[in-house]
């Protein structure tokens, strides 16, 4: 260690001040970069899980809905046969 | 043959899923190595090293402010190359990597800029001037942040990336502009003392851990490129059969 005292480090003789804020910001912005970094990949998994999940249920509404379709369009000709 | 070995690690790392288990493999590894030779550079530069005979205590702002420069120059000249592959060839991880590499560039460029300020101050009395080398690495920022909003304002990819290719490819001129500013012209920023050919006029006991903190920096930059590109990785690639396993999976 090259300074005596702990004070004496944080004072950096007179020039704290300076020093500090230095390192502050830029462990302010290193460590924002990094945290962004890392949190944008649970974002866009996230997205794609959702995204996926509404597509599931699209396409399963719409499987449903033909099959009512078909239900209903085949009851006319039960109808007819009946009728006959 | 050497031209076979390039031609095939074109191929490899060209492709995004290779690049993605290449990555998963380094990234355990490469992410610890890089905190720790980073804190190492430092706590060595600020708590170790000897004081300056001239300017006392406030040098030690060199153990951020040179590392951060050279890795916002560095790191704007790979994206450079990255750029100009991506506008040549259109190979999409080049595209990717681009994209990867600003946003890390521009917090460094940022953090050159304002320990550049903050140690002018006591040191030649002022935060800032008009000086060639500062001019330069403030425009230096600005290209970053014009590569990266030109990537977010087109919404197609592939052509955002030809935009933001060209802008990155222009820029490298101002890498070297900022590089031979200190040379060209005498001003308030002093020359390098740190050379890699020849001989380095600064002290050893500061030379060791500005070297370690370079590399420190350096390597939380490729960690952070990384993972920023496993990001767009997976975004881009979110059709595939591979990315839909892995997201469904909640594999890493």
């Amino acid at each position: 260690m090259y300074f005596d005292s702990f004070a004496d480090f944080l004072a950096m003789g007179k020039h704290g001040f300076y020093v500090w804020s230095a390192y502050g910001i830029s462990a302010l912005l290193i460590g924002a970069s990094m945290v962004l970094a890392i949190r944008g990949q649970g974002q866009v998994r996230q997205t794609l899980a959702r995204q996926w999940r509404l597509e599931a249920m699209a396409k399963q509404q719409a499987q449903e809905k033909q099959r009512r379709q078909q239900h209903t369009e085949h009851k006319p000709e039960v109808d007819d046969e009946s009728g006959t | 043959m050497v031209w076979q070995t390039i031609k095939r690690w074109y191929h490899m790392l060209g492709s995004p899923r290779y690049f993605y288990t290449f990555s998963s493999a380094l990234l355990p590894w490469l992410t610890p190595i890089a905190l720790l030779v980073f804190t190492v550079g430092i706590v060595w530069g600020l708590a170790f090293a000897p004081s300056d005979y001239q300017q006392g205590n406030s040098y030690r702002i060199i153990f951020i402010h040179v590392p951060a420069s050279s890795g916002a120059l560095m790191g704007y000249v790979a994206m450079g190359v990255a750029g100009l592959v991506a506008v040549v060839w259109r190979m999409k991880m080049a595209e990717v990597m681009m994209k990867a590499i600003a946003p890390f560039g521009a917090a460094l460029a940022a953090i050159s800029l304002a320990t550049g300020a903050l140690w002018g101050k006591p040191t030649w009395g002022t935060y800032w001037q008009w000086d060639a080398r500062m001019t330069s690495m403030l425009i230096l920022l600005f290209m970053y942040v014009g590569v990266i909003a030109l990537q977010n304002v087109i919404r197609d990819p592939r052509q955002a990336a030809r935009a933001a290719g060209l802008l990155a490819m222009v820029g490298v001129i101002n890498v070297i502009i900022v590089k031979y500013s200190v040379e060209w012209v005498q001003t308030l920023h002093q020359g390098s003392t740190l050379k890699l050919v020849g001989e380095s006029t600064i002290n050893p006991a500061m030379k060791y851990p500005l070297l370690i903190s370079m590399l420190g920096t350096w390597l939380l930059y490729a960690v952070n490129v990384l993972v920023r590109a496993r990001t767009e990785v997976v975004w881009r690639e979110r059709r595939s059969k591979w990315v839909r396993k892995l997201v469904k999976g909640g594999g890493q």
